[in-house]
């Protein structure tokens, strides 16, 4: 703790900590408040004496109600969470798989595998999309959830791959070798002795996988194009935004709206969430 | 008789059948194989490939729908002339490096504050990771509309405290518009390193800090001689991830300026999409993303290098 006289505790601990909660979640409130902001008080320049930011004295629920019936918005909702579980699904699927024969086995050439896939876990997506786009189209893929579903775990995988690595290593090789004396096959051993155990660490990867896609934008950009095969971000962006008009009343609540499946799982798994984030840094 | 007959058919009890396929996945090799047959599938169609073709795409003529010649170089040689890509490759390294340079000292402040003992502090961890884990275009939809000059709510802040008498056109003017993406990015960056840097220092044994305490060195002593050093390494691999995601980001500028005005923020990745699909010009396009890989190893192996360096020590 900080030692001396409470001032030092405000101005060492207390200020700076409040500052910092402040500017983070400033846009969020921004968020809400517009969301319910009446149009006639949202467009009032600031400059106007009567412009009041934090507040409003007439909350409506108009921008809500016109996003979800005037536009695709759930539409985008379902969109992404199919496109978002399913990659998930694979990636996890894959992971696991990868994971395993990387910590475990023995055979040629894994150092240069594991480190080929360390590598594909720095590719950015904005190196690839170019000829990507050039292929989806090839294999006719383009405008459908394909495109997204199987190129999605290029990017979760080896994030997967990596953090799984991390959790088999921990589990002690003894119950394996147990199990394959009494009888387990090598599959059966890996299925239901070291799966089980490591059911956090698949937890943390599914979760943070789920997140990962949930937010992706410039693939989901580029490979579709029609309104109602949207996900949540790229409608929000390409549909509320018509020529140069904003509709940020419609825009903020489905800013908020979008986000709330993504906030809403994180709730629940905040510690899985965070094992997953610093265990995919630390490796 | 009976004990006998016992023991020799027992002695006879065959192993359980096992078939062609369980007996080939005891070898380890055939196993591994399987394994890795899924990923290996995918990474390569859609990692190995695509830049294959990325690499083929930026040495054609290619356009949407046109499957083009080969031209050599020619494109390269043309970006080496362009001038808009030398501004875009310039604004890649500001936007990176300054933002990097904030992320970094604001998180590892953050980081620890939240190392602190306090009332609440599980509450508040959980709520400071939201800018990072919120979709990023829809959170930067809220800053567009927080930088708007006629409705900003920023400009009003600073008016009350008199700071400004005019408005601020934060993503208009070609002065501020890089330095309003980069406030975006430090704050969607900031929770990632203030978290990640927690878990280090929680893995930092506080006795050393005691230790040094008792010997009478400062706060700021002991955070320079016992935590800096043995934090380092963890700081080393953010920084890794956080500059590759910064270098390459898209989503940010897309949204907030779409890399205007007057290319003020135009990045790599944002000119390649102008060029690459906003026009059409698929091989000028890719061979701007392509450009981007030598900094980005070069970035990758001079971190890599410098880790092991810092974890041999």
């Amino acid at each position: 703790m900080i030692e001396g006289a409470k001032w030092r505790r405000w101005v060492y601990f207390y200020i700076p900590l409040s500052v910092f909660i402040f500017w983070l979640l400033f846009p969020f409130y921004w968020m809400l408040v517009t969301s319910v902001r009446p149009d006639r008080e949202l467009y009032r320049p600031w400059m106007a004496p009567n412009y009041t930011p934090f507040w409003t004295a007439h909350p409506t629920l108009e921008h809500v109600t016109d996003l979800l019936t005037q536009t695709l918005f759930i539409r985008w909702m379902l969109n992404t969470l199919f496109i978002a579980s399913v990659s998930t699904v694979i990636s996890l699927f894959c992971g696991l798989l990868a994971g395993y024969a990387l910590s475990r086995l023995k055979f040629p050439f894994a150092g240069s595998l594991g480190t080929g896939i360390f590598i594909t876990y720095l590719v950015p997506q904005t190196l690839l999309f170019i000829p990507l786009a050039d292929i989806i189209r090839n294999f006719r893929l383009g405008d459908t959830p394909w495109a997204l579903i199987l190129t999605y775990p290029t990017f979760l995988i080896p994030f997967c791959t990596w953090l799984l690595m991390g959790y088999f290593k921990a589990i002690p090789r003894e119950l394996e070798e147990c199990a394959r004396i009494d009888g387990a096959t090598r599959w059966k051993a890996m299925v239901y002795i070291v799966f089980p155990i490591a059911v956090p660490g698949i937890l943390s990867a599914g979760i943070f996988a789920f997140t990962l896609s949930w937010n992706e934008f410039i693939y989901a950009l580029v490979f579709l194009s029609s309104a109602e095969e949207k996900t949540v971000s790229v409608g929000v962006t390409s549909e509320l935004v018509r020529g140069d008009v904003f509709y940020w009343g419609q825009l903020m609540a489905g800013a908020l709206l979008g986000s709330v499946p993504v906030a809403f799982i994180y709730s629940f798994f905040v510690e899985y969430y965070v094992a997953g984030l610093t265990g995919s840094v630390k490796g | 008789m009976a004990i006998s007959d016992v023991v020799t058919q027992r002695a006879f009890v065959r192993a359980p059948q096992r078939g062609a396929t369980t007996r080939l996945l005891e070898d380890e090799r055939w196993l591994a194989a399987a394994l890795l047959l899924p990923t290996i599938v995918l990474l390569g169609l859609f990692i190995a490939y695509p830049f294959a073709e990325g690499v083929w795409l930026s040495v054609t003529d290619a356009r949407v729908g046109v499957p083009g010649t080969f031209v050599g170089l020619a494109n390269f040689e043309a970006l080496w002339d362009d001038s808009i890509f030398g501004t875009a490759v310039w604004n890649t390294f500001v936007y990176t490096a300054v933002a990097t340079v904030f992320k970094l000292a604001l998180g590892l402040w953050l980081a620890l504050l939240l190392n602190r003992n306090f009332r609440g502090k599980a509450f508040t961890r959980a709520f400071i990771l939201l800018p990072f884990i919120i979709p990023t275009v829809l959170s930067t939809f809220a800053w567009k509309w927080m930088f708007d000059p006629t409705f900003s709510v920023i400009n009003w802040t600073l008016f009350q405290f008199g700071l400004i008498h005019s408005r601020i056109n934060w993503l208009g003017d070609p002065a501020l518009a890089l330095i309003s993406v980069i406030i975006v990015n430090v704050w969607r960056g900031v929770p990632f390193y203030a978290i990640s840097l927690l878990a280090g220092l929680q893995t930092i044994n506080p006795e050393l800090e005691e230790a040094a305490a008792i010997d009478g060195a400062r706060p700021w002593q002991r955070f320079w001689h016992v935590t800096w050093p043995l934090l380092l390494p963890v700081t080393m691999v953010v920084v890794l991830f956080s500059v590759i995601q910064t270098f390459a980001d898209f989503q940010l500028v897309y949204v907030l300026t779409g890399g205007g005005p007057a290319n003020a923020t135009q990045l790599f990745a944002t000119y390649a999409y102008q060029i690459g699909i906003g026009t059409g010009l698929l091989s000028q396009g890719a061979a701007i993303s392509l450009a981007m890989f030598p900094f980005l190893l070069i970035i990758v192996v001079v971190q890599l290098l410098y880790i092991r360096r810092v974890e041999v020590h």
